[in-house]
């Protein structure tokens, strides 16, 4: 085991975990953003850079500073070692910096976006973001594509986080979609139309951190925050069969997989269970979700918007 | 005329046939090496020629090889980095196609330093034709024994193969470049680990240049120390530099590390003046990435001092003042050129080569170009100056790979330098 | 899965030296080959990469479609649509730019009639317009398929599409 310390609380962790994991040991307020990040996605993280830390004390043998910021989920922890997030101001001055990076080509279409009130990246502006913009750039554009009858592809709203890319080529047996082009012009494709289709390829949907990847049988059915999730399971030969249900009424329109306070699933779920499963009679509820993220939408923050303006 | 190192022989004729090459003292290192010398003993020479990468970063040659696991039985490589794609950069094409027997024998040296079998030639894949000039050395040198199985017969063996790159800057940097080699989108590795514990196929691996390596026969057949007497201070032995813009003699030149700015500039040995009479304006000393200098601060320093070609001395006064020696492109700016559109060329180089993968410098390239052509448009104004600087500030240090920094840097010292020059409207002709 | 037979195959050389390409890379690292194949496919299948043309070497190297179409759209010497018999490259970075280039293309736009990315309607030629050849001492520099034009100004650029179009009525 090596200490840490993060934002003056230390932690013990074993060899190996990264500052973030360390964090997340620790819980709360000093955990830093991640939007590309996922635990159960091997080689994920590393880019979007909204969890940059600075590293005050490389370990006890070493004390010296890191010399930049370094991402914390990607950077294993040393014993020792001293590590700031909400307490330097230079971290959060960046994160500002790195949100608006993240919006520079963002459509501002949460009002017909399906991701609203579920999503990371309102969610990380909102926390950490400016409230003014300063480009006066056209933002890029892609058609939107359907991949397959039940995913449809927003690429206008993603952030290349690559997580539907890994997700594809660790949980189902074949990809078909990858990034494509160089830099700016990179995007989420298939190159040729082509399906993405196999039992486990709605997950994809699950850790899109922002709306590019969306349940076409959800769609512009209900604003998440009008629906209520339920714990819900089932005898599925494929997968765990553990899901949430997202009901209007008695009704259920989507079904998901179960998230945790960092948006990330805690099984991958199948595709029958989550396109084809929407009668009653089709699960066991167990109890209402409580769902832990932070949304801003779950604290009101909206409300507060409409009432004393954005900047109040 | 100073010492010549790389150069040499390089305008011998046939100088690239194995034949010409031998009978002139080549591959004479590889027999004294591989006899009587220990992988340590030259890893030692070279620690002790204070050698460093001449690629862009300068990092200690030697002191790169030691870092390496070099226990046998264990798979490890070595690259030769001839990706070569820094605008204003052009002396390891010049190198590799006319003395391509000189690289082998430096990767040989290198390869038995670090007890690696197995090379690839990394090479951009627009120079497909020097990549044919290196295959047909590299066959001559199998031919007469110095690759393959067993060389000169002892047992060190080496294969060295060039692999060709398809049009990617950023495969220049290292982890880019196994990436490509892999097979895959060049997009850099996070760090740690580095590629000396886990590089290529996940096995340790060293990524030199191939200025570096050619200068290593030399240091073999004459000795660690008395590399190190050429040059000055810490910067030791000669460098190739590739002068290019308004000048008179366009070229690439090698020269003893501590040689004046204002000498390299004005000789006839080297440069030969500005082109046409004019007055110089600005260099950018080391490729396009490093800051770019005013006429004053590249003749001298802020203390007033000559400028000298070494890295010390180029990086004297830091950024605010000073730049770096980089790769050594050169490239040099007549009293009429446009500061700002030679910048928005640059930006527009780094945002066509950022991979994409990391959001400062995907985002933040595009956006300082579509900015710099609104200002080179005259629709520019004050804010945009401001935002402009914030966005490099932005980028420079928070990306993955020094792509972000290279991107940065010379719009932060284009606007610290010539400022003025950001509102000056467009003529209307 | 069926089994389809390529649309598109090497011929017997061409298959001989990918397979001594792949031969230059640890075995089950065959992935390492994409890159120079991807260069024979495009010399061999007319100057451009097919979907057919990506497919095919996937099945030759043993893998998903999806890893060739990703690094196919990263490197740029990879055309993805049909280009004209010969293809134009005018380098437009700094040290090309400081010493001309913008006039050059300028003048192939002109004198070709279409703007630099688009094929002549005859099909004879392609403008692109490239960053850094590493040739910056003989800025302007333009190429054209394996070959470095080097000091060029818009005269020589002129005369060299000439005859390159001359040539080609041969």
């Amino acid at each position: 085991m090596v200490k840490v310390t993060i934002d003056n609380i230390d932690v013990e962790v074993e060899e190996g975990t990264t500052i973030l994991n360390a964090a997340r040991k620790i819980g709360g307020k000093i955990v830093p953003p991640a939007m590309c990040y996922y635990s159960k996605l091997a080689g994920s993280g590393g880019k979007c850079r909204t969890c940059l830390v600075k590293v005050t004390q490389g370990s006890d043998k070493d004390p010296r500073p890191m010399p930049k910021l370094v991402a914390s989920c990607s950077t294993p922890v040393q014993n020792g070692m001293i590590v700031q997030n909400i307490t330097s101001p230079e971290v959060l001055e960046t994160r500002k910096a790195i949100v608006e990076f993240l919006l520079l080509n963002h459509p501002l279409d949460c009002p017909v976006c399906d991701q609203a009130g579920e999503c990371d990246l309102q969610d990380l502006s909102y926390n950490h973001g400016s409230s003014l913009t300063r480009t006066e750039e056209p933002r890029r554009t892609f058609e939107m594509i359907d991949v397959g009858s039940k995913i449809k592809l927003h690429m206008n709203r993603c952030i290349l986080c690559y997580r539907c890319v890994y997700t594809a080529d660790q949980i189902t047996d074949k990809r078909v979609h990858g990034v494509l082009e160089r830099g700016d012009r990179c995007e989420i494709g298939t190159y040729i139309k082509n399906v993405i289709d196999n039992d486990f390829s709605g997950n994809i949907i699950d850790v899109c951190p922002v709306g590019a990847l969306t349940d076409m049988t959800f769609r512009f059915k209900s604003r998440v925050w009008f629906t209520n999730p339920y714990d819900a399971h089932r005898a599925c030969p494929k997968c765990s069969g553990k899901v949430v249900i997202w009901l209007s009424g008695n009704k259920i329109l989507r079904v998901t997989g179960r998230k945790d306070e960092y948006g990330e699933v805690e099984e991958f779920i199948c595709n029958e269970c989550r396109f084809d499963k929407k009668e009653m009679s089709d699960w066991i509820v167990e109890k209402p979700r409580k769902i832990k993220r932070n949304s801003v939408i779950s604290q009101n923050h909206y409300e507060l918007i409409n009432k004393y303006g954005s900047h109040g | 005329m100073s010492i010549k190192i790389l150069f040499e022989n390089i305008d011998v004729d046939g100088i690239d046939s194995f034949e010409v090459y031998r009978k002139l003292g080549g591959y004479n290192s590889v027999e004294k090496a591989l006899k009587n010398m220990s992988p340590e003993d030259i890893v030692e020479e070279v620690k002790k020629s204070g050698l460093r990468g001449r690629g862009g970063a300068g990092f200690p040659t030697g002191m790169k090889w030691s870092f390496i696991d070099k226990a046998p039985g264990k798979s490890h490589y070595l690259i030769y980095n001839a990706d070569e794609s820094e605008p204003g950069t052009f002396k390891d094409r010049h190198l590799m196609q006319y003395n391509p027997h000189l690289l082998i024998e430096g990767l040989i040296l290198s390869c038995y330093a670090i007890r690696s079998n197995t090379s690839y030639i990394y090479i951009r894949g627009e120079l497909m034709y020097v990549m044919r000039i290196l295959e047909k050395a590299i066959e001559e040198a199998y031919a007469n024994g110095f690759l393959g199985k067993n060389i000169l017969g002892t047992d060190f063996s080496l294969d060295i193969y060039c692999h060709p790159g398809a049009a990617a800057y950023i495969c220049g940097e290292e982890t880019g470049l196994i990436e490509s080699l892999e097979g895959k989108r060049g997009n850099p590795r996070l760090k740690p680990p580095f590629p000396a514990l886990n590089g290529l196929f996940g096995f340790p691996t060293i990524i030199n240049n191939v200025e570096t390596l050619a200068t290593v026969p030399w240091i073999i057949n004459n000795g660690g120390e008395q590399y190190a007497k050429i040059g000055i201070g810490k910067s030791t032995g000669t460098k190739l530099i590739s002068a290019c813009g308004h000048i008179n003699k366009p070229g690439v030149y090698e020269i003893e590390l501590g040689l004046s700015v204002e000498e390299f500039i004005y000789s006839d040995e080297y440069c030969g003046g500005i082109k046409n009479g004019k007055k110089l304006k600005a260099v950018v000393a080391g490729g396009s990435s490093v800051p770019i200098l005013p006429a004053e601060l590249i003749l001298k320093t802020a203390k007033g001092e000559p400028r000298l070609l070494s890295y010390e001395s180029l990086s004297e006064g830091g950024f605010e003042t000073g730049t770096m020696l980089g790769s050594g492109g050169f490239i040099v700016m007549d009293e009429d050129t446009s500061i700002v559109k030679n910048l928005l060329t640059f930006t527009r180089f780094y945002r066509h080569e950022s991979c994409g993968q990391c959001s400062p410098c995907r985002e933040g390239t595009a956006w300082m170009e579509k900015i710099l052509n609104r200002i080179v448009e005259g629709k520019g104004n004050e804010k945009d100056i401001d935002l402009l600087m914030d966005i490099a500030n932005n980028i420079e240090g928070n990306t993955i790979c020094p792509l972000g920094d290279a991107a940065a840097w010379p719009v932060q010292s284009a606007i610290k330098h010539f400022r003025d020059e950001f509102l000056i409207k467009p003529e209307i002709v | 899965m069926k089994f389809m037979e390529p649309k598109v195959s090497f011929s017997e050389e061409t298959l001989k030296l990918s397979e001594k390409i792949i031969s230059h890379y640890p075995e089950g690292r065959q992935k390492s080959a994409l890159i120079p194949i991807l260069h024979l496919a495009q010399a061999e299948f007319g100057g451009w990469l097919s979907v057919e043309a990506m497919d095919y070497v996937a099945g030759l190297l043993k893998l998903k479609p999806i890893e060739i179409y990703e690094v196919a759209t990263f490197y740029t010497m990879y055309n993805l649509k049909p280009t004209g018999k010969c293809v134009i490259e005018v380098c437009r970075t700094g040290p090309c730019w400081l010493m001309g280039a913008e006039k050059i293309i300028e003048h192939l736009e002109k004198k070709l009639g279409i703007k630099a990315g688009e094929t002549t309607t005859d099909g004879k030629f392609t403008l692109k317009v490239t960053e850094c050849l590493a040739a910056c001492g003989n800025s302007p520099v333009i190429q054209i398929g394996e070959k470095y034009y080097v000091n060029m100004d818009v005269e020589k650029a002129d005369n060299l599409i000439q005859n390159l179009n001359e040539g080609m009525r041969v």
